[in-house]
């Protein structure tokens, strides 16, 4: 074997600049000159609603984690428009790996029963296994939650397609403090010399907890960390929904035709906390807050359907009320289920295909242990305040 | 050097029969990747110097000339992304085998084994598992470089999902290569390295897969058990021809989850125990089947447990490396003192 036949290949007529940052919609909801929405209006409604479920979602688990009836959870809201319009852009035989702030993509892609959806987000909330069960033929992974370690297994699913001949592609998602992580660039790198079918959509929310982006990077762009691994690399307006479906649309078929991996910034804002157990006054100021709240994204897009006579007051208050009656009904079913004292052992059952007999003898040992007393920790104390205790979970308070 | 037919002998009959030839643990390796490879197309290697290289040790050797570069992957150099990626493909339906070059290296991969191919099946109520081997050439004993030499099973050990596994010859290699091809959790598959070319042994041609979570004897004995692997399995049977004892030797061969029947078995028999490993002896695995002989066989020890390990310092380099490594010496002196014992 005289050696690799490739050795010798260089990545040609490939560009060392960035476009210019794809946009569709302005601030206002209004088409930018030159545009044509690459979706009908019927289609837009639909994104629309699917993007307010996750708003409203978002606000009621906020309440809930106060309430202490859920466990710390990431909010995605104010990056609906970055989460919805790249799912609305694939489809369902693509490989969807989140992070840990995907919950509007998740509603998404869980939308053909949004109650049981919404049910399993709320089970994981409140730390049950049984809220990441896999329906049959799911190409979803779970939340991940190390930052950036899912970027490789995107990369690694996007490879099986291409082996297995499958024309699909794979997006992973993650912040722009991902890419401080090497995985990340370890994943684009094999992406890039693999050519995997893959897209790499970085939510540039401009926070990373406290870390503001011009403290995480000193590229200009987190885009242009494309040309380093040879891949191609795109910034847009995670705030217009439409924008954000053209760009994925064009990384999916990209990936699907040729094999070949893009990097999306999808310029956007945290406009919550990084997790309920957060405080952002601590380190951002209220005007940067204000700033943001005119690039709303659900806001822009309810503008432009209204200036097109496609939506009305009447269709808001319908769809409130489905989606208030989806959460009601689904957190009914999780509290009933987090309060009907689940069996603590099933943390046993899955660990491996077979459980071995010393593993079955601790189990048995536990079942002991537990018999005739609850050990499931089921409600978490009531939050006093908004967080400015800064934990992560539930720290023991000491008494004065 | 070389994997190809097995000459026939007079007597094979059926279709199926295997032969077997006496090869070394990397051939033996070899042909059980091979062999597995020809049997389920969803198998592949991935690495780096895997494939047009055929790996340092030459474990993968001849298997990109049969199978081409869809199944044998040279990588860029990043265990990371070998992991990361490799639980891609195992999520999405491959079986894929990844080598890292040295187990030393596998520290740049746990932040993908601990916090996911460990952990997958057991947070998606078994809904998504990880059919992954991770393998790597393991141990000291060969005067290598700094970093090439360490013993890392019990970090593995001590990462609940995983299975862990250590052969000790070509034999066992094959049959525990096969096993954890096959088998849908996550398995570390820990290779002697100093036994790669040590030992030739008879090793069948598409052979059967040796059961994880089973350990072997490889002595039987009446007055003391050893319980050891790896390199160490080849030292204790040479400890044991100085003696005038009967020891049993009991070779985990699978390092998580293992046998503890047999081990308690062995001891409830003899009453002594020695554990020897290459690994550092604090937190090392030796502490682990202590404890379970006390759960268990308690009342049949007639002297305290004693263990042979690697010092509780850094793997030095390779001119001390005797010194660190047990060697017969100290092997022989450990069962004997436990002997003596009333």
């Amino acid at each position: 074997m005289t050696g690799n036949p490739d050795t010798q290949a260089t990545a040609a007529g490939r560009s060392f600049t960035i476009p210019p940052v794809v946009r569709c919609l302005d601030e206002s909801g209004a088409l930018v000159p030159g545009v044509q929405p690459l979706l009908e209006d019927k289609h837009v409604r639909k994104v629309y609603e699917h993007m307010t479920r996750a708003r409203m979602l978002d606000a009621r688990m906020l309440k809930l984690q106060r309430q202490g009836r859920i466990g710390t959870f990431a909010p995605s809201f104010g990056q609906e428009a970055s989460q919805v319009g790249a799912m609305a852009a694939l489809m369902p035989g693509d490989w969807f790996v989140p992070s840990f702030r995907e919950m509007a993509a998740a509603l998404y892609r869980g939308a053909s029963n949004s109650k049981d959806t919404i049910k399993q987000i709320l089970l994981y909330a409140m730390g049950f296994e049984e809220g990441s069960v896999v329906p049959a033929g799911s190409r979803d992974l779970p939340v991940s939650i190390p930052v950036g370690g899912q970027s490789a297994h995107a990369a690694g699913l996007a490879w099986a397609m291409k082996l297995r001949k499958d024309k699909g592609c794979a997006i992973g998602f993650f912040g722009d403090g991902a890419t401080s992580e090497g995985i990340v660039h370890e994943s684009m790198n094999f992406a890039g010399v693999l050519k995997l079918p893959v897209i790499f959509f970085c939510q540039n929310n401009q926070w990373a907890i406290s870390t503001p982006r011009i403290h995480q990077t000193a590229s200009d762009t987190i885009a242009q960390k494309a040309i380093a691994h040879g891949i191609h690399g795109v910034q847009v307006d995670g705030n217009d929904v439409l924008a954000v479906y053209q760009v994925v649309l064009e990384a999916a078929r990209r990936a699907r035709e040729s094999n070949e991996a893009t990097l999306i910034e999808a310029i956007t804002f945290r406009r919550g906390v990084h997790t309920t157990a957060d405080d952002p006054r601590v380190y951002r100021s209220a005007e940067e807050e204000e700033r943001w709240t005119s690039k709303d994204p659900i806001q822009r897009v309810h503008d432009f359907l209204t200036a097109r006579g496609a939506w009305s007051q009447a269709d808001q208050d319908a769809l409130e009320t489905k989606i208030n009656d989806e959460i009601a009904a689904a957190l009914l079913e999780a509290e009933a289920f987090r309060d009907g004292s689940p069996d603590p052992l099933i943390m046993f059952d899955h660990v491996y295909e077979t459980m071995d007999p010393y593993l079955a003898r601790q189990r048995e040992e536990a079942r002991e242990a537990f018999e005739g007393r609850l050990v499931i920790s089921g409600k978490g104390k009531a939050k006093v305040g908004t967080g400015s205790t800064a934990v992560v979970g539930e720290l023991e308070m000491a008494e004065d | 050097m070389t994997t190809t037919s097995a000459p026939k002998t007079e007597t094979s009959t059926a279709v199926n029969k295997p032969t077997a030839t006496r090869i070394t643990m990397v051939e033996a390796l070899n042909r059980a990747i091979r062999e597995e490879m020809e049997r389920d197309e969803t198998v592949l290697c991935l690495g780096e110097d895997v494939g047009v290289d055929g790996g340092v040790f030459r474990v993968t050797k001849g298997l990109l000339e049969q199978f081409g570069r869809d199944r044998v992957v040279d990588t860029p150099l990043s265990e990371a992304g070998i992991v990361g990626t490799g639980i891609g493909l195992a999520l999405g339906g491959m079986r894929p085998i990844c080598e890292i070059q040295f187990s030393g290296f596998l520290n740049f991969a746990f932040e993908q084994i601990q916090p996911h191919c460990s952990r997958f099946a057991q947070r998606t109520s078994g809904g998504r598992r990880v059919p992954m081997v991770i393998r790597a050439p393991s141990g000291g004993g060969i005067r290598a470089l700094e970093h090439h030499s360490e013993s890392e099973e019990a970090m593995y050990v001590h990462t609940p999902g995983l299975i862990t596994v250590m052969p000790s010859g070509p034999a066992n290699a094959y049959g525990l290569m096969k096993a954890a091809i096959r088998s849908n959790d996550t398995v570390m598959f820990f290779e002697p390295k100093s036994v790669y070319r040590a030992v030739k042994e008879e090793v069948p041609e598409n052979g059967e897969p040796l059961a994880l979570g089973k350990a072997a004897i490889a002595q039987e004995g009446t007055d003391l058990t050893v319980v050891t692997w790896g390199a160490m399995v080849r030292r204790t049977k040479q400890a044991t021809e100085k003696l005038d004892a009967s020891v049993e030797i009991l070779d985990m061969l699978t390092l998580n989850p293992f046998d503890h029947d047999a081990i308690i078995r062995s001891v409830s028999k003899t009453g002594r125990l020695v554990v020897v490993h290459e690994a550092p002896r604090t937190g090392g695995l030796a502490g682990e089947i202590f404890a379970r002989v006390c759960e268990d066989a308690f009342y049949h020890l007639r002297a305290p447990m004693r263990r042979v390990c690697g010092w509780d310092v850094p793997y030095p380099l390779l001119a001390r490396e005797n010194a660190y490594l047990p060697d017969v010496e100290r092997i022989a002196a450990a069962i004997h003192k436990t002997l003596g014992e009333e």
